[in-house]
């Protein structure tokens, strides 16, 4: 198809050679599962490179918890922010993340007004594909907003008894409920209209399930009815496990709480989600 | 040039019967049946909101139909619509490429979504912005394209595999002529090759100028069907309109027009318009053309002015009169013609 570069789309006659090679293509193959999603995720990114300011959330989020918090309540609740912040730091990482998973299921809701996601759907192609594939793009913005709160507490003077395997770790455990999580909001996504309703019914679910946690404070100093909803949170089953992870203490108890609960939303959240999402007209 | 398979094999792209869908309380369409023979430009034709989009998104695999059934290249769309979606390429009405994305990251995207490996992909991309004119445009985002281009760059991610039927729809609406003439260039190129073309308009013009055989939809059901010419025969091959100096002479001028061409003569929203349908083709057009010239100056010498004359094919409002006995509906508001916007 060396002569593909000669003439141009005119008014008159198309060449017509370059047509012919344009149209003597192979026919489609069915992509596989984990090449199709790959390449929606590289579309995520390079959507992100184009319109950078789409990272305000991933930034805007954990900077603002992660200094907020640390000084509005350090004071008050551990006497002094530095103290505050050894106990606080790892839930601002599961606050940060969890808050920012929302934009999954509005980012999905705008997607599937679009014709390009009509094109997609009418493609022989692994049909959760564009779905999954920007779930593996939003890990990398999950990943920035994760570096963004650890980056800004070590600088406000936290230290991790655990190193930097116990962080890794932690930020590991933390994506991979992000991950899960993030099939609430895509099933949201499809079920809801616009992405302003995501993102309002969103906020209204994580607030309380944030709050109502041991992220801020130890769940024992809460009344015993609070107390009973914090401990089975799952939020603060991740705060626990996180803390523990970078403070390098046993968590084994609290990290397999969390992956049976991210294993449990996938296996709801995940096949809803494609269902509504093959079912859509 | 290259004469597919498909082409040869006959039979059909497209068989549907009895296609009903609605969304809530708005009855989309009510059982459409089309026949599309392989190898041609189909056009469906028919006003904002006659069911054109949801049709299509039906054959296309992206709706399920409440009730009736298709199939398409031989497959069921409903039962195997993976089958399906191995043979088409859909262009919908509102641009199908991502617009935060640029040309070239588009056709790329797509290619490697089609299992092409990375340097195949950039090298197809490369080819249909050649062809499609569109190089210089390539790392410019979609967003920042002209109308026209991004139209054509549209029809060029759906050929990145040769489908064997194309979905268009409403390719034209709201480009310019200069536009308009290149993507009726690049559809008549590409059936030529082989491919099925299924492509709606609301432009009568537009379906006799590309499509071989025509379906006429209108509230969700299709009202006439057939190649240009029977369609045409059924309308009228052209139409007549007269303009008058003063409208208040309109009701004059419709008695001496329907007197002298023997045809019923309509009054247009244009207080000061009429129009007639004359007949197809034959000695009923040639001696039609005497009378036309005999009824101008039996105006004239009435003392009923004209201030413009014009012969010409008749208007989708005048194939609709024809058909349905009524005008086309008024066009809603463009910017909520979509029709899934009910959904």
């Amino acid at each position: 198809m060396t002569d593909a570069t000669t003439a141009p789309t005119s008014d008159q006659a198309l060449d017509a050679q370059s047509w012919d090679a344009l149209l003597a293509s192979p026919p489609a193959q069915h992509a596989r599962a984990l090449s199709a999603s790959l390449t929606f995720a590289t579309r995520s990114l390079l959507k992100i490179k184009h319109v950078p300011e789409q990272l305000g959330d991933v930034i805007g989020i954990p900077v603002l918890f992660t200094l907020m918090f640390t000084y509005l309540f350090g004071g008050a609740l551990a006497g002094s922010t530095g103290h505050y912040l050894q106990f606080l730091l790892p839930g601002t990482l599961v606050l940060a993340v969890v808050f920012v998973t929302v934009y999954s299921g509005v980012t999905l809701n705008r997607d599937l007004a679009t014709g390009a996601f009509d094109r997609f759907r009418s493609m022989p192609i692994w049909r959760p594909a564009p779905i999954v594939g920007a779930l593996i793009g939003d890990a990398g913005r999950y990943l920035l907003a994760s570096s963004l709160v650890i980056g800004l507490g070590l600088i406000m003077g936290y230290r991790a008894g655990g190193g930097p395997g116990g962080v890794l770790a932690a930020v590991a455990l933390v994506l991979l409920f992000a991950f899960a999580l993030s099939w609430v909001w895509t099933t949201l996504g499809l079920v809801l209209r616009t992405p302003n309703a995501v993102l309002n019914i969103g906020f209204v679910v994580l607030f309380p399930l944030t709050f109502m946690s041991n992220v801020f404070v130890d769940s024992d100093t809460m009344p015993s009815w609070l107390r009973a909803i914090a401990d089975a949170n799952p939020i603060s089953h991740l705060a626990t496990a996180a803390r523990a992870l970078m403070a390098g203490t046993p968590a084994g108890a609290q990290v397999l709480w969390v992956l049976g609960s991210a294993a449990a939303l996938t296996v709801v959240f995940a096949p809803l989600t494609t269902w509504l999402y093959q079912r859509r007209s | 040039m290259l004469v597919t398979e498909s082409r040869l094999a006959g039979g059909f792209a497209v068989e549907a019967s009895g296609l009903t869908k609605s969304f809530g309380q708005n009855r989309a369409i009510e059982g459409v049946d089309l026949a599309i023979p392989r190898g041609m430009v189909y056009g469906v034709l028919g006003p904002n909101g006659a069911g054109k989009t949801t049709t299509i998104r039906i054959l296309a695999t992206l709706t399920r139909p409440d009730a009736g059934t298709a199939r398409v290249l031989g497959h069921d769309v409903v039962d195997d619509a993976a089958a399906v979606r191995a043979k088409i390429s859909l262009t919908a009405q509102f641009a199908s490429v991502d617009e935060e994305l640029t040309a070239l990251e588009n056709l790329v995207l797509l290619a490697r979504l089609l299992c092409q490996s990375r340097r195949r992909a950039r090298e197809r991309a490369h080819e249909l912005l050649a062809v499609f004119d569109l190089e210089d445009a390539g790392g410019r985002l979609v967003a920042q394209l002209s109308g026209g281009m991004r139209r054509r760059l549209d029809i060029a991610a759906s050929i990145i595999v040769t489908p064997d039927l194309l979905f268009l729809d409403e390719p034209t609406t709201g480009l310019d002529p200069r536009s308009r003439n290149q993507v009726w260039q690049i559809v008549r190129t590409i059936v030529a090759r082989g491919t099925t073309v299924l492509l709606t308009t609301q432009y009568l013009d537009e379906a006799d100028q590309l499509a071989d055989r025509i379906a006429v939809i209108d509230h969700g059901r299709v009202i006439a069907e057939g190649t240009r010419g029977e369609l045409k025969a059924s309308v009228g091959s052209g139409a007549v309109r007269v303009r008058l100096l003063v409208p208040a002479q309109r009701e004059q001028a419709q008695r001496v027009l329907a007197a002298e061409l023997g045809v019923a003569v309509h009054a247009e929203r244009d207080p000061a318009a009429l129009t007639a349908s004359i007949p197809a083709a034959g000695d009923g057009a040639r001696e039609m053309t005497q009378r036309v010239g005999r009824a101008l100056s039996e105006l004239a010498r009435s003392g009923i002015g004209v201030s413009d004359f014009a012969g010409g094919q008749p208007s989708l409002d005048e194939v609709f009169l024809a058909l349905t006995g009524r005008p086309a509906d008024p066009a809603p508001d463009p910017s909520t013609n979509d029709e899934r916007a009910i959904a």
